[in-house]
């Protein structure tokens, strides 16, 4: 089964005097359509196999080819699916049986079945070790360790449900767990070889909301819920090494994200800024606003402008019409916009809780550079941030709130997607909006990129769909 | 004017006396008659005839005159005490009313002053108010939002809540316990390969001290971080502090009017150069003395820098008006960069100009071969010429050589055309002598005899030497 190959029509760009044309150099391929369901689909951590999961079944295929290498069939519609570290295993969590099925690549006959019985299962995931599994029981009442090295099971109390209650180190040594007991909030650290509790000590939040450990694996940033805006740093010894909070009373921290580096973290709130944390003093360097008029910039800000194509009536024939649906769908290209330029902003619902307004997403990229921010009630708008400059580098508007933004591994190139048939690429260059060349319609819902970042996978509701991107030369 | 006294009228008058009858009758027919009483003397030739009568009357009619005016003056007097009174009394209240004016004024202005002072109090307390409302509205907003988030976390621990109740209920009425448990057709190792180790005190604190090694190194990592970076600052704000000293240095040379400041930036410069000496150690030592200092001298070098900046500015405004002939005014920096402007602009002009021709010299050639041609004729011509001057060379060497052999030729031959000649000198001596030694004694001839020799012995040496010499010229 081999992949068929179409260069796509439409990746016209216009340039500024700051930005080189590129589109001529890279061509983007786009593999044929599969079938998924629930958004199942994950790459293994070495990048060579590509998982689906349709309905009960599992669908392992070599990502160069796209030959299914294995088939497995689960007892029930998984819920949820993922690798092992070291790609040889992969769990499936049905969670209306309370069922966690793990599946071997190296062994195809080899099986496991964790049965969580009548406690139910409301997540599941492996170690980063690649050997347990933790399996969190309904009502968050424990968080039980499986191993499949040996026959011990450990059992973790009173986890709490919130937003990030868990996190692992980036080496896979420690996990760090929220939990709750008598009305207060605490972390625990775990050593992750033999869940040896390490640290346990009383969190200085009023209801915790999150907490995520720094790429280098020293800091655990603690953050409180919406209702107070605090965030804590921990050292990895359970000492508290400093606390921020901005402003009181009003809504919150939205969002949080460390700096692969581990020199800043970035805290977005509900007052839509974006305030960034030094790892040295862990005060505040800078703060990015999101405004609604934009002036006095270097910013380029880029609007999407779909173009309808024109149809002449000779074009109007049914073969024309079943063959090209690309006479139907409507190109787009990005234009320059004039400052000052205005977002567009959509006002939130006061009455509604958690409301949508605020940083609600926040991601730098692999090489520390840039910080792309998306502010909730000016969702069709993505900001790009220099985080050498401390300033705004680009504002992408889309035409359709985005769903989705994520930053190749490997390079600084930004690919989003809004929920229409077409991919965007955003990199320092410029930006581009590529058509996804497939028959029917391809609603992208979600994308990520392959770790080689190379390649894309686009996820519409039901299908998968591989974009191939070239790295492009510097010009 | 005082009433008169009726006494008086007892006193007999003076008025008239029996001298001036006739006159004071006169006279007084005269007033009678101006206050249009009949006369009461009748005049008729000097006849003092008193008319009774009309004298009677008259004077009934004087007296009645008299006591109506009496009674007016009295009521005149009257009159004019109560109007002095009334006036008096109108003096007294008007003084008494300006005074109550006055205070009344005063009064009114102190009011005033207040009634502005509570007037721009009103407007602060207003804009407090103003501000309060405000702070209201924003509390009041948080208090909504924070409001519903309760609400809506209540509402959704409430729903979790009853799942819990309806679980529960359910695991109490079901028979069956679905035990939870692991079906596993083989365990598998471990991803590192090594075998699961016990938990015991002693991996407990092979943890801790893991966990710390990690701490330590990462505070390593970033102090060196930090010293690298802190190596550079230093290096770059002592780079910056010398050459803004140089800097400071050269234009204080060329400006002369800093003769006060001269002295104070010489000790600076010297407190520099002292900065320097503790800091030329090794620069890990980061003293705070020493950064201190660093900083401090940094400080001042750029607020010396900034003030010279700022007297250079000021002056090129001031320089306009022509101050002084030290400063280079303005205009005229200004003309001379012109000049220099225009200067150059012709030069690269005349550049062009020359590349142009030069440009049109190398391309008249319109194909390669003609150029190429050309090339090999300036070759030819440049050979030609080199061969004629060899030529010429040769020639005038060949000559030379010709002439240098005949030189020695003629050298030689005279050398041998002179040695003949002395050996025919020496015959003819010899003949002379042989023929004159028959005629002469042998005295004076053995004399000559032995000098011959000598002579010819002389001579031939004198020719050989001057051969030598002559061959050795040549």
């Amino acid at each position: 089964m081999s992949y068929l190959t179409k260069t796509s029509s439409d990746q016209s760009l216009r340039y500024s005097k700051r930005f080189a044309v590129y589109s001529s150099s890279s061509t983007m391929n786009f593999s044929e359509v599969f079938k998924q369901s629930n958004q199942l689909c994950k790459v293994s951590p070495d990048g060579k196999y590509l998982a689906t999961c349709v309905q009960y079944r599992l669908v392992v295929r070599d990502f160069n080819t796209l030959q299914i290498v294995h088939l497995y069939t689960c007892l029930d519609q998984v819920m949820h699916m993922e690798w092992s570290s070291d790609s040889l295993f992969i769990l499936c969590a049905m969670y209306k049986r309370g069922l966690v099925q793990v599946w071997s690549l190296e062994q195809p006959d080899w099986h496991c079945k964790i049965d969580e019985g009548s406690i139910g299962l409301v997540s599941s995931r492996w170690s980063p070790d690649g050997r347990h599994i933790l399996n969190t029981t309904e009502f968050n009442l424990r968080v039980t360790v499986w191993s499949l090295c040996t026959k011990s099971v450990s059992y973790i109390k009173y986890p709490k449900a919130c937003q990030k209650g868990l996190d692992f180190t980036a080496d896979g040594r420690y996990m760090a767990l929220a939990e709750r007991r008598e009305c207060k909030d605490y972390i625990s650290v775990f050593v992750c070889d033999d869940w040896h509790l390490l640290r346990h000590f009383e969190s200085e939040t009023q209801d915790l909301a999150g907490l995520e450990w720094s790429p280098n694996g020293c800091v655990l940033a603690v953050w409180d819920n919406c209702l107070e805006y605090k965030v804590l740093l921990y050292s990895l010894d359970g000492r508290l090494l400093s606390s921020y909070s901005a402003y009181e009373w009003s809504l919150g921290i939205k969002s949080v994200a460390w700096s692969s580096s581990s020199q800043f973290l970035a805290v977005g709130s509900y007052d839509e800024k974006v305030r960034i944390l030094n790892h040295i003093t862990w005060k505040k360097i800078t703060e990015f606003e999101h405004p609604a008029t934009i002036m006095n910039t270097k910013a380029v800000v880029f609007k999407e402008v779909e173009k309808r194509p024109v149809v002449g009536s000779e074009d109007l024939s049914i073969h024309q019409l079943t063959m090209d649906n690309l006479l139907f769908s409507t190109q787009s290209k990005y234009e320059i916009k004039q400052l000052p330029a205005q977002v567009p902003v959509i006002k939130p619902d006061a009455d509604r809780a958690n409301p949508k307004i605020g940083i609600s997403a926040l991601a730098f990229s692999s090489d520390n550079r840039y910080l792309a921010t998306k502010n909730d009630n000016m969702p069709q708008s993505l900001w790009v941030w220099d985080m050498q400059r401390l300033s705004l580098l680009a504002i992408l508007e889309q035409t359709a709130p985005m769903r989705c933004f994520v930053w190749d591994p490997r390079r600084p190139r930004l690919a989003l997607c809004t929920g229409n048939n077409k991919v965007y690429l955003w990199s320092p260059a410029g930006c581009v909006s590529v058509n996804v060349p497939v028959e029917g319609s391809f609603q992208v819902q979600s994308l990520f990129w392959h770790c080689s970042g190379s390649s894309l996978v686009l996820l519409s509701k039901e299908h998968i769909c591989l974009c191939y991107v070239e790295a492009e030369e510097e010009k | 004017m005082p009433p008169l006294p009726l006494s008086s009228f007892n006193v007999s008058s003076n008025f008239c006396t029996e001298e001036n009858i006739s006159e004071c009758i006169l006279y007084i027919n005269q007033e009678l008659s101006s206050l249009c009483f009949p006369p009461i003397f009748r005049n008729s030739d000097e006849m003092r005839d008193l008319d009774a009568v009309v004298a009677l009357n008259n004077i009934h009619d004087l007296l009645q005159l008299h006591r109506r005016a009496v009674g007016m003056m009295e009521e005149l007097e009257v009159e004019q005490l109560k109007s002095s009174s009334d006036l008096h009394y109108q003096h007294l209240t008007n003084s008494r009313l300006k005074d109550q004016l006055e205070l009344s004024k005063k009064e009114n202005m102190r009011l005033h002053e207040r009634e502005r002072q509570l007037e721009t109090n009103l407007k602060t307390l207003q804009n407090c108010l103003k501000d309060a409302k405000e702070e209201v509205q924003r509390l009041q907003g948080i208090i909504a939002s924070r409001a519903t988030q309760y609400n809506h976390d209540i509402k959704r621990r409430e729903r979790e809540h009853n799942r819990v109740k309806e679980r529960l209920n359910q695991l109490l009425i079901a028979k069956k316990e679905n035990k939870q448990g692991m079906e596993v057709l083989n365990y598998v190792g471990r991803s590192d390969g090594r075998r699961c180790l016990w938990k015991t005190g002693k991996t407990e604190s092979r943890h801790e001290g893991e966990m710390y090694k990690t701490l330590l190194n990462e505070f390593d990592n970033r102090q060196r971080e930090l010293m690298v970076e802190n190596i550079e600052l230093k290096k770059v704000l002592q780079q910056m502090k010398r050459e803004m000293v140089g800097v400071l240095n050269s234009k204080k040379t060329c400006q002369k009017e800093e003769k006060q400041s001269n002295n104070t930036d010489q000790s600076t410069l010297q407190t520099n150069s002292d900065d320097d000496e503790p800091l030329k150690g090794p620069p890990e030592m980061s003293c705070d003395h020493a950064r201190e200092k660093l900083t401090n001298s940094i400080r001042q070098q750029w607020r010396k820098l900034k003030h010279h900046v700022e007297r250079l500015d000021s002056q090129a405004s001031m320089g306009q008006d022509g101050d002084s002939e030290e400063i280079i005014s303005k205009q005229l920096h200004e003309e001379e960069t012109e000049r220099l402007k225009l200067e150059i602009q012709q030069c690269k002009e005349f550049i062009q100009t020359q590349q142009q021709l030069l440009q049109q010299q190398l391309n008249t050639p319109c194909d390669e071969e003609t150029a190429a041609v050309l090339n090999d004729s300036y070759m030819l011509e440049e050979k030609e010429r080199l061969k004629e001057e060899w030529r010429v060379f040769e020639e005038q060497r060949k000559n030379f050589d010709m002439e240098r052999r005949n030189f020695t030729e003629a050298a030689i031959r005279l050398g041998h055309e002179r040695k003949c000649f002395e050996d025919d000198r020496a015959m003819w001596l010899k003949h002379q002598f042989l023929n004159t030694t028959f005629a002469d004694q042998m005295k004076p001839q053995s004399r000559r005899t032995d000098e011959f020799p000598k002579h010819s012995g002389h001579e031939e040496k004198l020719i050989s030497i001057s051969e030598e010499r002559h061959l050795e010229t040549i």
